[in-house]
């Protein structure tokens, strides 16, 4: 009885409101989601609840990087997140979601669901 | 005449029955078959954890009936029971007569009816099978050559489920406990003990989510997903469900015997059913209509039952019906006995919650404080044996006395190991020094490994101090992206004229930086006057609370507290703060600080309430920034008898000129009318004290976690001399100082200390007073206020939205409840931090 398996792609904004190492949360059904584009150019997506504050503010902290992973640090407690796969480098125990991110035409979209 | 009893369940308590009863039965009175669904000779099933551990299936057994009067036939499973003629039917068909039935068949694992339980790597946790498959499962994951981590997530934070997750770590696997309840072990621990045992439980490298369920489980290529009510989703390679229990009460069911109203096989005291030939013993009984999962009371009930079969009249007692527990195995103390959560009319509760010491204790006694009702221990339970056995009886001493911990020494070097020096993560000295030990030579790395200093941070200096006084050369480097101090990169970017963060760390450092570099860069290219801080990549480098200029809350909400210089304010200001207040629903306090500070903005509404506050001559206070926060000040000459100057005036004119002075730390003044000090003015980086004839000038105090009183710079100076040290003062300090050190640790760790500062600012020593002098100047022409900065710029506005893709909806997580008549964030999972509280 496993749950329906359908990856919906969601629109989310246009790559131009990414700026660099400055995150921003969206909204994608009732799900909080921080997206960031680092200095390179990459965009990643991952669960904008701090696991460990339970405030919905990732996106809101400072992109950097640890030995080269990129990442995000909670401006709550100030945890640091790969952006790549979630792991908190501080307590490899938590870990956030990670959404797929396509870039096309300018668009950035979010895969939600499995 | 021989009688024939069948023992349904060969478990822990079925084992004790027949044991107990062949102890007694001198005279051979019965003949007894056991029949056991479990292929193996019973086993200490409380000890189960600790298979995985490496104790074998021998170690646990429970040892064998070597009786020829006692027949046990293993992996026999019983369908059905014929009580007119006295028959049980076994799976295969066999059917035994009884003269007497024992039913002992314990209990099911409950497992919530969540989508996709079933899939394979779903376990419940309750046989030596189970632990068999688990382990299978787990050294299959860790086999994988895919690269991560392999995780399990168990469901239910109970004692079972704690236990269970221990045993997931000691495989290979990194546990995540997800619990329904706000707290872990809501059962046998109340919310303040929760709040402790999971910070402890945590330490033990458990995830917690509580207040939480799972509500689904999905496959995903190999592995298994968790989608929790909140919308998270776990990876996990094996989902263990220690949800609960439920007796196993269908034969008795079936059978036409009634069951309690939360399932258990009905009993008196005797613990016999309703038919005079049944008896119901351990969890699957429900006696008096009550089940019990812990095996002394089933043990309690063994006895009784041999008693009765061989015509005794043995009863249970309220006693034996002991629900105190104790976590085992897991390295955290947690114990609870007898009424725990103060059920019992008019109970009163007395608690000690120490978190520097980490440990909480709760007593419950009788309405008039004599009696010990129970109690719950958390952190230290090393007081457990000798509490336990009181309850019930008369108190031996004033309650509070009982649990008081012992006195806690503070201070710095002379700390014993035991003394915490984490008090938000209960994290003591000796565990700091082991793992300083164990190769942790840096703040960072000790961060890692015990938690000190994850939370609210006052203990890094601490943690510091530790690092140097077990001989690790403290590097001078700011973090992995940059090779020198605060002070080296400040001359680095004044001496080359760099202005942005790129270009410093393509040319200086490494990397991209981090939440260490990027803050103290901003803060040194606003120091030196590089444009707002919002302006182009340095928006980037700007901790949050400078970035939406507002200090976050820990719902993600912000506050806002507009600058009251000195602490002076008219009517009409106050009014506008109320209507502000009033018309955002925000809560509002009088701040230590002589202000006002009005909580729980979101970040969209940010503009709307300053474009108001601005409108009515309100600036920026810089509470959010590491700057100048406040000069306070008493009324001084103006009104009070005793003021020998205008202090309120000196404040007001000192906190204008300084506003907006971003620093390594913040920076914190007060100016008093007179030796009395009502403005605590030698409690702050820098106090000023009136004299008959002109100021005195104090530096270095400090409150917070080290409160230091500040030093005499200069006595009876006049006005403008006053000022220019003061510039000196702060200039030097923003040039030299280490990343967040206060001017007390940062003329405490100046060689030459106080003679060296009064060397360099007042006889000019080093001769640099004039640049001192000329950045302040260039620092107080070119002040403007922030908040006007971004109302002004329609680029910088569109930042404050809250979703980039429906930037006025509000954030959903946030919910606010009244508390004496305002708006307060809704109670989330408790973060500890705290102060001793005693209450009653
Ligand atoms: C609001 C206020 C408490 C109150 O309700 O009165 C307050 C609230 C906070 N204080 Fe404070 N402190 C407040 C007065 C004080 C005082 C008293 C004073 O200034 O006279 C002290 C002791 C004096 C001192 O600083 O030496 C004080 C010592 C601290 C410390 C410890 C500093 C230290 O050197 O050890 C911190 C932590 C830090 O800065 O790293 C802190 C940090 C904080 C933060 C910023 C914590 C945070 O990061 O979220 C709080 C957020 C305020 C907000 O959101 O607006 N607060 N804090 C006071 C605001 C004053 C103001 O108007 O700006
Ligand atoms: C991991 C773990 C840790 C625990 N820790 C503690 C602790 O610290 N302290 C504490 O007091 N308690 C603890 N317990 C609980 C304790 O183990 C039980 O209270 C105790 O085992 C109950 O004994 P019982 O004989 O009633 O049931 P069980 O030990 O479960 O025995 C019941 C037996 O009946 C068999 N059976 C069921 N139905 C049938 C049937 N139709 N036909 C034949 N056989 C059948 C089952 O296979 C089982 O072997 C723990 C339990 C677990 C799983
Ligand atoms: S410090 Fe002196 S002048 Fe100021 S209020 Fe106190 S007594 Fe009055
Ligand atoms: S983080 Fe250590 S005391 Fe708060």
């Amino acid at each position: 009885m496993t749950a329906a398996v359908v990856a919906t792609w969601t629109p989310v904004c246009r790559v131009d409101q990414l700026e660099p190492e400055r995150g921003v949360a969206a909204l994608l059904d009732g799900r909080q989601v921080a997206l960031f584009r680092t200095h390179e150019g990459a965009v990643h997506a991952i669960g904008n609840v701090d696991p460990f504050s339970g405030a919905a503010v990732l996106s809101r902290g400072i992109v950097g990087d640890r030995g080269g992973v990129p990442t995000v640090a909670s401006p709550v407690y100030k945890q640091v997140f790969s952006l790549v796969d979630g792991t908190c480098l501080d307590d490899p125990t938590v870990r956030v979601e990670v959404y797929a991110v396509s870039v096309d035409s300018g668009t950035v979209s979010l895969r939600v669901g499995r | 005449m021989t009688r024939e009893l069948v023992v349904v369940g060969h478990g822990m308590v079925g084992h004790r029955l027949v044991s107990a009863l062949r102890d007694r039965d001198t005279e051979d009175t019965w003949h007894v078959t056991v029949l056991g669904e479990e292929d193996r000779p019973a086993y200490d099933r409380v000890a189960l954890s600790s298979y995985v551990d490496g104790s074998t299936e021998d170690e646990l057994s429970l040892g064998t009936h070597d009786d020829p009067r006692v027949d046990v036939r293993r992996g026999t499973s019983v369908v059905g029971i014929d009580r007119a003629d006295r028959l049980v039917r076994t799976a295969t068909g066999e059917t035994l007569r009884y003269d007497a039935l024992v039913l002992a068949t314990g209990s099911v694992p409950f497992v919530p009816p969540v989508p996709g339980r079933e899939l394979a790597g779903c376990f419940v946790y309750r046989t030596l099978d189970d632990l068999d498959s688990i382990t299978a499962a787990a050294r299959a994951a860790l086999a994988r050559p895919t690269p991560g981590r392999r995780s399990a997530v168990v469901v239910g934070g109970g004692l079972l489920g704690l236990e269970a997750a221990r045993a997931m770590r000691s495989l290979g696997l990194s546990p995540h406990v997800v619990e329904i309840a706000p707290r872990l072990m809501p059962v046998q621990v109340d919310e303040g003990g929760g709040a402790l045992l999971r910070a402890l439980v945590e330490r033990q490298d458990i995830a917690v989510r509580c207040g939480v369920s799972v509500a689904g489980i999905v496959a995903d290529r190999g592995r298994l997903v968790a989608q929790l009510s909140d919308g998270i989703e776990l990876d996990a390679d094996v989902v263990v469900f220690s949800a609960g229990i439920r007796a196993a009460d269908g034969l008795a069911r079936d059978a036409g015997l009634a069951v309690g109203e939360r399932g258990g096989v009905l009993v008196d005291d005797r613990c016999r059913t309703a038919d005079e030939h049944v008896w119901a013993v351990g969890e699957c009984a429900a006696l008096e209509g009550r089940t019990y999962g812990l095996v002394a009371p089933g043990y309690a009930m063994a006895q009784v039952v041999a008693d009765r079969l061989l015509g005794g009249d043995a009863r249970m007692t309220p006693a034996e019906l002991d629900m105190s527990t104790q976590l085992k195995l897991l390295g955290v103390d947690v114990a609870s006995f007898g009424d725990a959560h103060a059920t019992t009319e008019g109970a009163l509760p007395v608690v000690i919650n120490d978190p520097v010491a980490g440990t909480y204790a709760k007593l419950v006694v009788s309405d008039d404080a004599s009696t010990l009702l129970g109690g719950v221990l958390v952190g230290d339970a090393s007081r457990y044996a000798a509490l336990r056995p009181l309850v019930g009886s008369a108190l031996p001493a004033d309650p509070v006395a009982l649990i008081a911990p012992g006195a806690v020494e503070l201070g710095a070097e002379s700390l014993p190991d035991s003394a915490q020096v984490c008090s938000c993560n209960a994290v003591t000295k000796g565990a700091v020094k082991t793992a300083i030990g164990a190769g942790a030579c840096d703040v960072a790395a000790l961060k890692a490994c015990t938690r000190a200093g994850t939370s609210c941070g006052s203990c890094v200096p601490l943690l510091k101090t530790l690092l140097v006084q077990e001989g690790v050369e403290v590097s001078k480097a700011l973090c992995e992206h940059f090779a020198v101090s605060r002070a080296e990169l400040f001359e680095v970017v004044a001496g080359a004229g760099i202005t942005t963060f790129s270009e410093l760390i393509a040319r200086h450092g490494t990397g991209r930086g981090c939440d260490v570099c990027k803050p103290v860069v901003a803060s040194i290219l606003a120091s030196l006057g590089r444009g707002h801080i919002l302006a182009g990549e340095q928006a980037s480098l700007q901790d949050t609370n400078d970035r939406f200029l507002a200090n976050m809350q820990r719902d993600g909400t912000y506050s806002v507290v507009p600058r009251v210089p000195g602490g002076e304010i008219t009517p009409d200001g106050l009014i506008v703060i109320g209507e502000v207040a009033r018309d955002f629903g925000l809560y509002t306090k009088i701040t230590g600080g002589q202000r006002i500070d009005m909580f729980g903005a979101r970040v969209e509404q940010l503009p709307a309430i300053w474009r108001r506050l601005v409108d009515a001559g309100f600036e920026s206070g810089h509470a959010y920034g590491k700057a100048l926060r406040t000069v306070k000040s008493c009324v001084g000459s103006t009104w009070c008898r005793y003021g020998q100057q205008d202090s309120v005036g000196l404040a007001v004119e000192l906190e204008l000129r300084y506003r907006g002075l971003r620093s390594p730390h913040k920076i914190k003044s007060g100016v008093s009318g007179c030796a009395r000090e009502c403005a605590e003015a030698r409690s702050k980086d820098f106090g000023i004290i009136a004299t008959e004839t002109g100021w005195n000038l104090y530096v270095g105090g400090n409150g917070g976690f080290t409160p230091r009183h500040a030093d005499l710079l200069v006595s009876d100076v006049d006005t403008e001399t006053l000022v220019q040290l003061v510039d000196r003062f702060l200039m030097f300090y923003v040039r030299t100082a280490d990343r967040l050190q206060r001017t007390a640790s940062w003329i405490e760790a100046m060689d030459g200390g106080l003679d060296h500062l009064r060397a360099v600012i007042v006889d000019d020593a080093l001769g640099i007073c004039a640049d001192l002098d000329a950045a302040m100047a260039a620092h107080v022409a070119s002040y403007a206020d922030e908040w006007a900065g971004v109302l002004a710029d329609e680029d910088k506005l569109l930042r404050f939205v809250s979703f980039v893709n429906a930037p006025g909806t509000p954030d959903p997580t946030i919910s606010f409840v009244t508390e004496r008549g305002q708006p307060v964030p809704a109670p989330r999972t408790p973060v500890l931090i705290g102060i001793p509280e005693v209450g009653s």
